[in-house]
């Protein structure tokens, strides 16, 4: 029993990202928030708690800014907080997968709950290689979960179009934005959160060695500047425009 | 080198996307196996110019979509160097869960791919752009109409291999069938209206032009914020999906950043909008300072004449 939610801390999504000298400026991004579909992981593992399936423990996996992905999930009301303080950045994806398996572990939770991609790498590897580490199930681009019986069905985005479908434990689920409404701390909540103890742990304390990680980062850039397009104004224009489009451009 | 290229399928045949896979790993060199899940397109896979031998995987298990019963299905079958799939949200999913059970480092959304390997990869949805190293043997998925696909004209033999796996997700019910129209991920050309469009009703307009085109129709995160009836699946933007379409319409869209982190990559952007300071018009190849009410029914007169002629 227990639903473990897995969170990344992302710069927020408007943020202005920067470059300089080859890597993303992290100390230019004001504000950092839980990666949004995360998010929606969060609010459906407190609904699944509310349906009786014990605790929900939060999980970050990040540098010491990340801990406030925690006191943020407390105050909307996880019950344990456990923090693996590592320099993710770093870190190669069986290295972090590897992490969150033994931090998922330590909580003791057969239900595991992230969003189905993060907002800064977008890569979506996590979900499923977790999963695959831990030996679960895994049902990726949930939108809603229910529980009925011990029996838990989740409404998913499949191949062929929404579909209900149902899954036993241990499984992890991986969340895309659904219809549910995310709550939002009250003042008891926040001030409850920030004296609710941080479990720190480091990648030794959970027996994962992350020195030598495979893949590793060359260099950052900007996006390559687009020469500046052709501007017209009124719709006097639009026959040109169509004109370019299948001569110039070659795209209709 | 070998590679080992997961084929993508779409309404039970091959997707295009293979034999961009394929076109990706002659460039690298080597022999290149073809994993078919499901069978699903294996004689057309191989007839892709390059391919070295076909795996047609077929077992009970492919009949649903048990993310864990396929890759452990398929993975065994995976070898070599490389493995590559494509981006799409399914198939990263199987790449990923297939890199965990091999012990394999995973790298997403490559747009680039060079010998080492050394891998291009767009991160915040774009806003910045990563080249990382990896070694082989590794897993990356490529990002669709990012690399030159292979020719016709090959004759790999295929060899099918039956796999029996439990499946541990039981669909109970379909709720929605996927839509009828083309998905923004799927689609060549994308025309996508903002919240200048006024009202959901008013994309009617958009689907108009759409079907001359042959298009998928896109939404902002602001338009799917504002109104209940365009839903989340048609969002284009760091929240939503990236895409990367040949032609790019973006209609009553100013150009948030964070929508412009999720379609500035596409070939050509063609803007619409009655604000000359819109910032849309900063990534628009054509921009068209007018409004949807004006521009969108000569824009269709227009396509259909010349589309006709």
């Amino acid at each position: 029993m227990g639903v473990a939610v897995l969170l990344k801390q992302v710069p927020d999504t408007t943020a202005k990202i920067s470059v300089t000298d080859g890597r993303v400026d992290e100390s230019s991004i004001t504000k950092w928030s839980i990666s949004p579909y995360d998010e929606y992981a969060l609010e459906n593992a407190i609904r699944l708690k509310e349906l009786g399936y014990g605790d929900v423990v939060a999980i970050t996996c990040g540098p010491a800014r990340s801990s406030k992905c925690l006191v943020e999930a407390a105050a909307v009301g996880a019950d344990k907080l456990i923090h693996v303080v590592t320099d993710s950045s770093s870190l190669d994806s069986i290295q972090i997968q590897a992490l969150l398996s033994a931090a998922v572990k330590e909580s003791s939770c057969d239900v595991v709950m992230c969003g189905k991609q993060a907002a800064d790498t977008n890569s979506g590897s996590t979900g499923p290689g977790v999963a695959s580490a831990l030996g679960y199930s895994c049902v990726g681009a949930v939108t809603e979960v229910s529980i009925e019986g011990g029996v838990i069905s989740a409404t998913r985005l499949g191949p062929s179009g929404l579909e209900e479908v149902e899954v036993g434990v241990p499984c992890v689920f991986t969340f895309d934005k659904g219809d549910a409404e995310l709550r939002r701390p009250n003042v008891r909540g926040i001030m409850m959160a920030k004296k609710k103890p941080i479990d720190s742990l480091t990648s030794d304390d959970l027996g994962v060695d992350t020195s030598n990680s495979a893949v590793s980062v060359e260099s950052h850039s900007s996006p390559p500047e687009k020469p500046p397009g052709k501007k017209f104004v009124g719709i006097e224009s639009v026959p040109e425009v169509v004109n370019m489009l299948r001569n110039d451009a070659n795209v209709i | 080198m070998s590679t080992t290229v997961i084929a993508e399928s779409s309404n039970g045949s091959l997707h295009p996307i293979t034999s961009q896979l394929v076109g990706a790993a002659s460039a690298l060199g080597g022999s290149i196996t073809v994993i078919c899940p499901g069978g699903i397109g294996s004689t057309d896979a191989a007839q892709i110019s390059g391919v070295s031998k076909v795996i047609s995987v077929e077992g009970d298990c492919f009949h649903t979509y048990d993310c864990m019963a396929w890759s452990e299905s398929l993975s065994p079958l995976v070898e070599g160097d490389l493995i590559l799939s494509s981006s799409s949200a399914m198939s990263r999913e199987i790449l990923s869960s297939i890199a965990a059970k091999k012990g394999v480092p995973v790298v997403q959304d490559v747009t680039n791919l060079a010998e080492g390997f050394s891998a291009t990869r767009p991160i915040y949805s774009g806003k910045a752009i990563e080249e990382v190293r990896v070694p082989s043997p590794c897993a990356i998925s490529l990002r669709p109409n990012s690399f030159e696909p292979a020719g016709g004209g090959g004759d790999a033999e295929i060899v099918t291999v039956n796999v029996s796996q439990d499946i541990t997700v039981a669909v109970k019910q379909a709720l929605a069938k996927a839509g009828e129209r083309l998905d923004v991920s799927e689609a060549d050309i994308i025309i996508s209206g903002g919240r200048g469009m006024g009202g959901p009703s008013n994309f009617s307009h958009l689907y108009e032009v759409a079907d001359v085109l042959g298009a998928a129709v896109g939404a902002s995160r602001a338009a799917v914020d504002t109104w209940d009836e365009i839903p989340h699946s048609m969002q284009v933007g760091q929240t939503g999906k990236t895409v990367t379409p040949n032609l790019y319409i973006a209609v009553g869209i100013s150009g948030a950043i964070q929508h412009l982190a999720g379609m500035r990559s596409s070939k050509y952007i063609l803007a619409i909008n009655k604000d000359p300071e819109a910032p849309i018009f900063g990534v628009a190849d054509y921009g068209i300072v007018a409004t949807w009410e004006e521009a969108l029914p000569v824009l269709k007169g227009q396509l259909l004449e010349m589309l006709s002629s």
